[in-house]
């Protein structure tokens, strides 16, 4: 018999999450042993991947900050794991308070997490939901409260696209958020990608292997389909690039190798 | 912030910018590390004013560390490298001129102080995120926990509430869970219930594929079926149901449960049957009606080889009667206490009695030896029907007609086979009732001609299926053809030739005579008038058509017939119309004016087959008729050598009375010469028979009057 909707999965904290894994890799403690089993496990194969999770997130300050700049204040960032330190309501809201931001993620965990860190914040808010049902998003009682969908909205989609797989359809989830925002809306985005980690090809899969088996496959996507994500949007100079090459603001000749794994872009609805 | 170039304010930025390219690798900080250089100055600060101070306090070096971990400096290489750098450059570039020594025992204290600081910061956050985190699983436990208990506590109200039954058991069939519904049904305690198992409820009734869908089941090989089941209740009454079985499985996919859903039918089954019953049985005797007998028959009909079956087909003789006399109450008393009596009869398996309808039963017999039985059967059937009837206070003696067919299954149809009954019960009765015939395919041959041949006729006309032959008229005192009887055909596409005696009583009885006697008039008359032109020579040849007492009686007779004639131009001396002597027997003026009419227009009247009626000579006189044709009976005894002197005398006497009364003698059926001889030499004045011609086609007609002609 199929599970009806209306019946919650339940949660097993026996099985790795791939945000808790994200928070280690931060050099946080919010995470189990079965968490950090798993990263260090990726970690042999890849001993670089807490500086390409620092180098996400040091891009998506900077693409934070460059939408504040765009006049942006309101925020959807899609995939927000554990919210540790330097997230998205921080940045924005100290560049502009006031600043609204909506958390999303499917990670029971990371969703009560995110519940207790935002607690007393009024501007900003976690929902429950799956990038895979954009409809369960737009029609959340906090993106209703937080966000007015007439105004742009910079979409964060940050080291979360790499985890749908082509049978979830994340084109046509882009598609759909991106129907939803009104025009001047940013979408900020990064994707892993074989292309550009300074490692052969298997020995990162022995990464990607470990993301498979914890039931979180890491989908790797080539730079073309990355760019596939940026249809219907206009490419934000310097378009899809490395990450530590995206309006960088110091120079980029100190960043680590591993920082160059994978894609970042910002692409604006016309 | 800025100083002046290598003053204090511009050596203390040095030290933070030499820490924070020392650490900023080691952090996971999204800071920049300019940015994250800013964010080490305080803490710089601090170190140098420890060093400085007039009194030493290591807790600065304490706080540092502290501050090393709100910076998000959490790996221990962090604070490695702070205390190289502490240990290398903070009196170097945070020192004074004065007391070396001094400094670098105050930045070794420092550094002691600095790695307990971040040693316990560490801790404190450890511990707090560790602390936060769980609280998180534990919240989201919590929220999955509300959520499963709403939908649990749904699922509950639904499963209880449930207008159908709902049972789930263990893969032994141990029953683990019935809500409220199906403890209804069952009538039983929901206790009780749970001590069942489900391999109890094995019912007589059951389906024979119910026990091994639930063996596939609980073996896991099917998920789910779907049955018509009977239940016993404890009360002994039967529980029917519609009962859906599916496996349960647990997240493994292993066979774990399974759930029933039942929906009670009792109700609609018991109606259904009612109805069934009402649809199947007659309402005024309760036996089984028409369509439950057909389907019976069927059944035996379509039996299997070395089956057979028996039919009685009864009609109770004079029911109408009773019914017009006595009432249809009464009547259908009766038919009550027949059907009583017929029932009795049958009460062998493969025995049925049904009312078809009125006052006509049937009786069924099937099985191998059927040839026996249904003689038995019948036998019983009249001897029950033998004893009076006692309705209203009057005995009342039942008779009836019954046509048996007994044969094997599988050679004919129900339909034919009714038929087949229903004839024989026909001769039956025309043999006088009272008794049961058997089927005889003979007689039935002729009653399915008969049959066919009436409900052919109609359309038979319309389709020109209809011919006329004629037989020619010789004057016996010359020999010469003076004409002829036309006499019609019947081509059927079937049967072949018909005479007339096989179908014009077919065709009195259903009224066709008239347009049917009306084409022969008119063709005949066409044709008469064809000879005429083509032989004028051989003098005028007479065409004689016959009537049917159907036609004498129809208002349109004499207006036809002068239309006929006009239409054809034949003169009306050319027509001669033939009428069976008992068609005039006892006629009345009114029957006889059409005729005289005729007579006076100058058609000649011929009485046909004269002598085989009653006839009343007296009454010839008073008859428009100009020519008696003498019954075949009559020549028919003139074949024998020496003729009766008897019949010679009697004809003799007809002719010369004829004669008298002004009447031409034809005779029909001469077959010899010697006959037409003797014919002649008794005064008859035309003859026809097989003598001079058999009936044929118009032109043998032609050729025969040419030949005499020729002659």
């Amino acid at each position: 018999m199929e599970r009806p909707a209306w019946a919650p999965q339940g949660i097993d904290i026996t099985v790795p999450s791939v945000s808790r894994i994200y928070d280690y890799y931060l050099g946080g403690s919010h995470n189990f042993e079965v968490d950090r089993e798993a990263a260090r496990k990726a970690m042999e194969f890849m001993p670089g991947l807490p500086k390409i999770m620092q180098a996400n997130r040091a891009f998506m300050r900077r693409a934070v900050r460059y939408a504040v700049e765009q006049g942006i204040t309101q925020f959807l960032d899609i995939g927000s794991g554990i919210p540790t330190f330097g997230n998205v309501h921080e940045v924005a809201q100290n560049a502009c308070p006031g600043a609204r931001v909506v958390y999303v993620d499917h990670d029971p965990v990371a969703v009560a997490h995110s519940r207790a860190v935002l607690e007393g914040n009024e501007n900003a808010g976690i929902v429950a939901a799956d990038l895979r049902k954009p409809r369960d998003i737009l029609g959340s009682s906090e993106v209703e409260r937080l966000l007015d969908l007439e105004r742009p909205v910079a979409l964060l989609l940050v080291a979360v696209l790499h985890f749908l797989e082509d049978a979830d359809e994340p084109y046509r989830a882009v598609a759909e958020l991106r129907d939803a925002l009104a025009p001047g809306s940013l979408l900020v985005a990064t994707h892993a990608s074989y292309e550009g980690i300074p490692l052969r090809p298997e020995q990162a899969g022995g990464a990607v292997g470990v993301y498979k088996d914890i039931r979180n496959p890491l989908i790797m996507r080539s730079r073309d389909e990355i760019a596939r994500f940026f249809e219907g949007f206009d490419m934000v100079k310097p378009g899809l690039v490395d990450m530590p090459l995206w309006r960088p603001d110091t120079s980029p000749e100190d960043e680590d190798p591993y920082a160059f794994s994978g894609f970042a872009g910002v692409g604006r609805i016309a | 912030m800025t100083g002046t170039p290598d003053g204090p304010e511009d050596r203390l930025r040095r030290f933070a910018t030499i820490w924070s390219r020392a650490i900023f690798p080691v952090t996971a900080t999204s800071l920049t590390r300019p940015e994250f250089e800013q964010q080490l100055l305080p803490l710089a600060r601090r170190l140098r004013d420890a060093l400085r101070a007039r009194t030493f306090d290591a807790a600065a070096g304490k706080a540092v560390g502290a501050g090393l971990v709100d910076t998000h400096c959490t790996e221990p290489e962090a604070l490695s490298r702070t205390l190289d750098v502490v240990d290398a450059y903070l009196v170097l570039y945070c020192g004074t001129e004065g007391a070396q020594e001094e400094q670098r025992v105050r930045s070794a204290r420092l550094q002691h102080a600095a790695a307990a600081g971040f040693a316990q910061a560490l801790r404190e956050r450890t511990l707090t995120e560790q602390e936060a985190i769980y609280r998180a699983a534990l919240d989201a436990r919590a929220a999955v926990a509300a959520a499963l208990h709403n939908s649990e506590a749904r699922f509950r109200a639904v499963f209880q509430e449930a207008a159908i039954g709902v049972g789930i058991a263990d893969l032994d069939g141990s029953i683990l869970e019935v809500n409220d519904a199906l403890i209804r049904m069952f009538g039983i305690s929901g206790q009780t219930m749970r001590g069942y198992n489900v391999m109890d409820w094995h019912h007589p009734e059951d389906a024979p594929q119910v026990w091994r869908l639930y063996d596939e089941l609980v073996r896991g090989e099917r998920d789910h079926y779907r049955v018509e089941k009977p239940f016993s209740r404890p009360d002994g009454t039967v529980l029917w149901t519609n009962l859906t079985v599916s496996l349960l499985r647990d997240a493994e996919g292993r066979p774990e449960y399974q759930l029933a859903l039942m929906e009670d039918t009792t109700e609609r089954r018991l109606l259904n049957l009612r109805l069934r019953y009402e649809a199947t049985h007659d309402a005024l005797t309760g036996l089984p009606n028409r369509t439950l007998f057909f389907e019976r028959l069927e059944k035996a009909l379509s039996a299997g080889e070395g089956q057979r079956f028996g039919l009685c087909y009864l009609d109770l003789d004079g029911f109408k009667t009773i019914n017009d006399s006595l009432g249809h109450a009464a009547g259908d008393r009766l038919l009550v206490e027949v059907a009583d009596r017929l029932g009795s009869c049958a009460t062998a398996p493969g025995e049925m009695v049904a009312r078809l309808g009125g006052d006509e039963f049937v009786a069924l017999t099937t099985g191998p030896d059927t040839q026996a039985e249904v003689e038995e059967l019948a036998a019983r059937i009249m001897n029950a029907l033998a004893a009076p009837i006692r309705v209203d206070g009057r005995e009342l003696t039942v008779r009836g007609s019954m046509g048996v067919v007994e044969g094997p299954a599988g050679e004919r149809g129900s339909a034919e086979v009714l038929r087949s009954a229903d004839i024989t019960m026909y001769r039956a009765k025309a043999a006088g009732g009272n008794r049961y015939e058997t089927a005889d395919a003979e007689a039935e041959a002729l009653a399915i001609t008969r049959h066919g041949l009436t409900t052919a006729l109609p359309s038979a006309l319309d389709r020109g299926e209809f011919f006329i032959e004629y037989q020619p008229l010789v004057h016996l005192g010359d020999g010469s053809v003076r004409g002829a009887e036309a006499l019609v055909r019947w081509l059927h596409p079937q049967h072949g030739v018909l005479g007339p005696d096989r179908f014009i009583p077919l065709a009195e009885h259903t009224g066709l005579i008239v347009p049917l006697g009306r084409w022969v008039l008119e063709q005949s008359v066409k044709q008469a008038r064809r000879w005429q032109e083509r032989h004028d020579d051989a003098g005028p040849l007479r065409i004689n058509v016959n009537l049917s007492p159907c036609q004498l009686t129809h208002p349109g007779l004499v207006s036809d017939t002068v239309a006929i004639l006009q239409a054809a131009g034949l003169a009306a001396n050319a027509l001669c119309l033939e009428v069976t002597e008992s068609a005039l027997i006892g006629a009345d003026d009114d029957l006889l004016k059409p005729l005289r009419r005729l007579a006076e227009m100058g058609v000649d009247i011929a009485l046909d087959d004269f002598g085989t009626g009653y006839s009343n000579l007296a009454n010839l006189r008073r008859l428009p008729v100009s020519v008696l044709k003498l019954d075949r009976s009559f020549t028919q005894s003139m074949q024998r050598f020496p003729a009766d002197p008897v019949d010679l005398k009697i004809v003799e006497g007809i002719v010369a009375l004829a004669h008298s009364l002004n009447l031409t003698v034809t005779v029909e059926g001469v077959e010899t010469g010697a006959q037409a001889e003797q014919l002649r030499i008794l005064g008859c004045d035309t003859a026809q028979g097989w003598y001079y011609a058999r009936p044929g086609p118009p032109d043998r007609l032609h050729e025969l009057a040419l030949v005499d002609a020729a002659s």
